[in-house]
């Protein structure tokens, strides 16, 4: 039954990694390196409180996340895709006002109660041993992040559309030379990477943790940015690294409320930091340089005069 | 409809002019933050800009807290501008306060001398320099992105320092606060205008301006760092080796993340390791090396504005009790204008009648 239980928590640790990576993901595929993703993720955590609290509805929240992850990856396209900013330092830019501009926002909601997102209740089924908890005890965000790998694996290599967005990404010169549009095309994948990690972030104050606290995130937005890697781009490895990274974080949960090791807490809350580094090594040496897997065009900016 | 144009030759003359326009534009969209949150913009940004300015004692904070971002920027920028991205430099400071401070609070707190302080600076540097050389090492031996690991190293320095003290290194004199023994007087950083907390840092950091300057100027290693970033193919020609452009950059930038960590410790923090020794200020450097636009001169002028926006946020937050997160913000205005207006130093905008 414990195990049960632990295995339950990993995936809603697991959750806000996956719906943050998988639309990096998406966002690299087409080409571009939006490193803003930790800030996203602070917009949508502290948009989802905010709307969730003041509506009382937590559909209403979600999608108030996903809206203001969205927005603050097009302030990101406006500078690296029109403007043609270095990606690097626009996504830095993004995380840092992020920070700021959540804090600010959810200054007047620090301490405010909200009710967990409902978990999803079978008669019956969600009872069963094991099972029941495992398959029926999760809230609809869970289920949306699973059904968003085979999805988004299916989009980009089964539709047209999917393969155009890669094809940017790959060579920007050639898509182009083609007659695809790639800035819209790279607009559209940033903002969807926005409004998903706007989601995770969402995920992160209305059922991980249901309340805002600045900084909330916690590094979670780089790890997922990590994830991508650890995935060499491929959404079903995403979906292992998420759960086994989500694990990583719980183990260290459970070993500071058991008492596991003697070892002080904060010692514990660097695993999942040093378990990045840690799995980014490994990827990295065998793969040789960082990201033979990576879109060909990936990070460079794209001026249709060359 | 308008269109952009790539000129022969990045502008000088832009180069110059978009960080006024960055910082003219935070203003205004500073002005319109205020109004959006119900308070009067006039005063607010008076409170923001002006007024923290009006006494001498402000004046010495100003210079407080341009010290450490002064000293970190012209680190990053050396990475910077050969395309090396060291993000970690909050967890160098806190390496090198953690080394620096560590010796003062648990080794010689009850030592006197001129030959503690530069021992304490001595270990931040070194502590700063060894915690950058592991995303160095990294880079270097294996490939792994350095944006990454230096960040997560960050979050791994943050914790060891809460971990020491409120655990192994706490003051048993304290009440369990979770803070370390004060550092004996030698070990405080001398304060350079009574009534203030101006310390010895401020002129430390105007000089390490000037070496910059001489050694971005004057040196072949200046040249390297220039050539690597705008031409790594035209480099590589020359003889100058990536790795090693990668260590250098990591080495500087960490061993003066380290330093400012160390003064922050010694000098504004009180002489004592707490659980939080910077608001962010390795992060926000990052802003002040791109401000500046790489240049020591213009990080030194950076550093002063971007240390206004920490005491203008301190100030609205007691006279107008606003939250201190609006810095934040308003940092985040600077890098983001900073960075749009930046198209205009390479490319020319141009109105063209589209042609069918």
């Amino acid at each position: 039954m414990l195990t049960t239980a632990i295995l339950v928590t990993v995936m809603t640790a697991a959750t806000p990694l996956l719906f943050a990576a998988l639309g990096e993901l998406v966002a690299e595929k087409s080409g571009v390196l939006n490193l803003g993703v930790e800030g996203m993720m602070l917009m949508g955590a502290v948009g989802a409180f905010a709307v969730a609290v003041t509506t009382g509805s937590s559909t209403l929240g979600i999608l108030a996340g996903a809206g203001a992850g969205a927005l603050m990856a097009m302030g990101f396209g406006l500078l690296t895709l029109t403007f043609l900013a270095n990606q690097v330092a626009t996504g830095l830019a993004l995380t840092i006002f992020g920070i700021g501009l959540s804090a600010l926002i959810g200054s007047p909601f620090v301490g405010t109660p909200l009710p967990r997102l409902p978990r999803l209740n079978v008669e019956g089924l969600s009872d069963l041993p094991i099972l029941g908890p495992l398959l029926f005890g999760h809230d609809a965000l869970v289920y949306l992040g699973l059904v968003m790998v085979p999805t988004i694996a299916w989009f980009l290599t089964r539709t047209r559309a999917g393969l155009i967005l890669r094809a940017v990404g790959e060579n920007q010169d050639s898509a182009h030379a083609i007659g695809y549009d790639v800035v819209a095309v790279r607009y559209a994948a940033v903002a969807f990477g926005g409004a998903m990690a706007g989601i995770g972030g969402a995920y992160l104050s209305l059922a991980y943790t249901p309340m805002w606290i600045e900084q909330m995130v916690a590094g979670r937005g780089w790890i997922a940015l990590a994830l991508v890697v650890f995935a060499a781009w491929r959404p079903w490895r995403l979906l292992v690294g998420a759960y086994l990274f989500g694990g990583v974080s719980i183990l260290q949960l459970h070993a500071q409320g058991g008492a596991l090791f003697n070892v002080p807490a904060q010692v514990l809350a660097m695993l999942p930091y040093l378990a990045t580094i840690v799995v980014l090594t490994l990827i990295s040496s065998r793969s040789g340089r960082f990201g033979l897997a990576a879109p060909g065009s990936l990070g460079k900016p794209f001026h249709p005069a060359g | 409809m308008l269109r952009l144009e790539r000129r022969s030759a990045p502008s000088t003359a832009m180069r110059v002019a978009t960080p006024l326009v960055a910082v003219a534009a935070s203003i205004v969209a500073g002005g319109l933050l205020f109004a959006a949150l119900g308070h009067d913009p006039e005063r607010a940004l008076y409170g923001f800009f002006i007024a923290p300015l009006l006494s001498t004692y402000g004046l010495a904070e100003l210079a407080v807290k341009a010290t450490p971002l002064t000293l970190i920027a012209l680190g990053l920028a050396m990475g910077f501008r050969a395309g090396v991205w060291n993000i970690g430099a909050e967890g160098q400071l806190t390496m090198g306060a953690l080394a620096g401070g560590g010796l003062a609070a648990m080794v010689f707190y009850d030592a006197q001398g001129l030959w503690l302080l530069p021992l304490m600076c001595l270990a931040g540097v070194v502590a700063g320099m060894a915690y950058a050389a592991i995303p160095a090492f990294l880079r270097t031996r294996f490939g792994v992105n350095e944006i990454l690991v230096s960040l997560m190293l960050t979050y791994v320095a943050l914790l060891a320092l809460s971990a020491l003290v409120h655990g192994p290194w706490r003051d048993p004199g304290a009440f369990n606060f979770p803070e370390s023994r004060f550092f004996s007087d030698s070990g405080n950083l001398p304060i350079l205008i009574e009534r203030t907390r101006l310390h010895l840092g401020y002129p430390l950091a105007l000089l390490a301006v000037l070496v910059a300057w001489l050694v971005l100027a004057r040196t072949v290693i200046g040249f390297q760092l220039e050539v690597t970033g705008l031409a790594p193919k035209a480099a590589s020609f020359a003889g100058f080796k990536p790795d090693r452009t990668v260590w250098l950059a990591f080495l500087v930038s960490g061993g003066l993340a380290g330093l400012a960590g160390l003064i922050e410790v010694a000098g504004p923090g009180g002489g004592q390791l707490v659980p939080t020794i910077s608001p962010g200020y390795g992060f926000t450097a990052i802003i002040v090396a791109f401000l500046g636009r790489l240049h020591p001169v213009g990080i030194l002028l950076a550093a002063h504005v971007v240390a206004l926006s920490y005491l203008g946020g301190e100030n609205l937050q007691i006279t107008m009790r606003m939250p201190v997160a609006v810095t934040g913000v308003f940092q985040g205005f600077l890098l983001f204008f900073l960075l749009a207006a930046d198209v205009l130093v390479r490319y020319r905008p141009v109105w063209k009648r589209a042609t069918a």
